[in-house]
């Protein structure tokens, strides 16, 4: 499958790579200079291989609370978003997704490319026949994110509006036909905007002329590594749960009665205490890849996802170890034991180093 | 189009060799660098040490993935590129050059002309991008 900014990518000299069966570019030249640029002013990812939802009817908001980790009560008004997990009934992390709340007590999430379908299966199959809900993929929706500390202020630029001026984190808002919501997936500052086919070639050229740095896919998967967020089916799957993969955090408790999908193992679970836990490692000489072995004061754990990480000139890694052990480890690169530092992810946190 | 210098041999694993009197000195190749996306850590080998044919010596990591370096022939390393340990990023900028890895002594000179020549490897290349 290709996006509508498949010929744009082409044109641009991009090194594609099949993602989730959608050929996506990977870096336009360097990825490091595109991360780079995402840190230090802004950069731009085509994503519309996501696919965007929208949750309508009577029973939307009773269906989302069901189909959630987090409560979306919490959404007191049209345009807050929240990060959060849809679990399975094991308690197993499906996908993580942002949920917005849209006027009219509508809802839009936005899931994975990779498990995109299987996450409409299973909500298809969660929502009928109880709940009065229609569900809407919206396979007609681009996305783009526009992310780094100069990201708002071109997007404005761009939208002649001042309107996003006002617009906090985890909010969004309509502008010009667009939606855009200020979130994102590289610890930076900026907004996701979601568009018709027909307005989304004009809005890379725009942003492109404004010089906002087209980015590929290996770019953000440092930006994300570097700001500790998850990658689903790589830091968190189906068998493992929220509180194991560091998300203890968007699970709303509260109220007890929510019987939101997951609930009960997930309770059994917190109640005799996780057996691991997803933290962050950063270690000089070597760099640490998904599947190598961590060798812990507690016990043995495992990389889930590890790279170079270009602003700090190291490796860093999320991974999976005994909840108790803490200090220094050894990570098992290519048969050889390095030793790495067990730290508190994030990495990098608006453009600085975070661990000294 | 990648570089391919015709004064160099090549291997069907990447690297190139240019040869000094007995000594090889070794690098990857433009197409390798290419593939590989930016370089960011090189384990060098170990001066010294007696290695054959065939044999992983080195390794190259990008930032998508890590690469093995093999002995382009059998010899003992005699010089490592420390630059590297600073700067990965020569393998990009400068592959035939100041990206060079390693250089080993031949037990045997005369295996050198068993490399493959600019051209061969070229159409090496071409067909490897044709499988996918």
């Amino acid at each position: 499958m290709k996006t509508k900014l498949y010929n744009k990518h082409v044109e641009l000299g991009a090194k594609l790579v099949d993602f989730a069966g959608w050929q996506m570019p990977l870096h336009y030249g360097s990825q490091i200079e595109e991360h780079h640029s995402v840190r230090q002013s802004a950069g731009m990812f085509d994503v519309s291989h996501m696919l965007a939802v929208d949750f309508s009817g009577e029973h939307s908001k009773l269906f989302l609370q069901y189909l959630l980790a987090s409560d979306v009560e919490k959404l007191d008004q049209d345009g807050r978003a929240a990060y959060t997990v849809m679990l399975n009934d094991k308690g197993g992390i499906l996908d993580d997704l942002i949920v917005y709340r849209l006027p009219g007590d509508r809802y839009r999430a936005i899931f994975n490319a990779g498990t995109a379908q299987a996450d409409l299966d299973w909500i298809d199959s969660r929502a009928v026949p109880k709940f009065a809900v229609e569900i809407s993929p919206r396979h007609d929706l681009n996305i783009l994110a526009i992310q780094g500390p100069e990201a708002l202020s071109r997007i404005s630029k761009l939208l002649c509006t001042s309107s996003l001026d006002g617009l906090r984190p985890f909010r969004c808002t309509q502008s010009n036909g667009f939606f855009i919501g200020r979130t994102g997936y590289t610890g930076e500052d900026g907004v996701e905007v979601l568009c018709e086919s027909e307005q989304v070639e004009e809005l890379w050229e725009e942003l492109r002329e404004l010089g906002v740095n087209p980015c590929g896919l290996g770019a953000r998967d440092t930006l994300r590594l570097e700001a500790g967020l998850n990658l689903n089916g790589q830091d968190m799957n189906p068998d493992i749960s929220p509180l194991e993969s560091a998300l203890a955090w968007v699970v709303d408790w509260e109220p007890e009665e929510r019987q939101f999908i997951g609930r009960k193992p997930l309770t059994q679970e917190q109640e005799r205490g996780p057996n691991r836990r997803l933290t962050g490692i950063v270690l000089e000489g070597g760099i640490m890849r998904a599947g190598q072995e961590v060798i812990t004061d507690k016990g043995r754990g495992l990389v889930t996802s590890g790279s170079y990480s270009p602003t700090l000139g190291y490796s860093v890694a999320l991974a999976r170890v005994p909840t108790a052990a803490k200090g220094t480890c050894k990570v098992n690169i290519r048969d050889r034991e390095r030793e790495g530092r067990l730290v508190r992810p994030p990495f990098v946190r608006k453009g600085e180093k975070v661990h000294k | 189009m990648s570089d391919t210098p015709s004064e160099l041999r090549y291997t069907n694993t990447h690297e190139w060799s240019r040869i000094e009197d007995d000594t090889i000195v070794v690098g990857i190749s433009d197409y390798a660098q290419d593939a590989l996306g930016d370089v960011v850590f090189v384990e060098l080998p170990v001066v010294g040490d007696k290695v054959n044919e065939g044999e992983e010596v080195a390794v190259v990591e990008s930032v998508k993935a890590a690469s093995d370096i093999y002995a382009p022939l059998s010899g003992s390393i005699t010089r490592v590129n420390e630059l590297l340990d600073e700067q990965p990023e020569l393998l990009n900028s400068d592959p035939y050059g100041e990206g060079w890895i390693f250089a080993m002594s031949l037990n045997d000179p005369d295996d050198y002309s068993e490399l493959l020549d600019a051209n061969s490897y070229d159409e090496f290349c071409s067909s490897e991008e044709n499988e996918h």
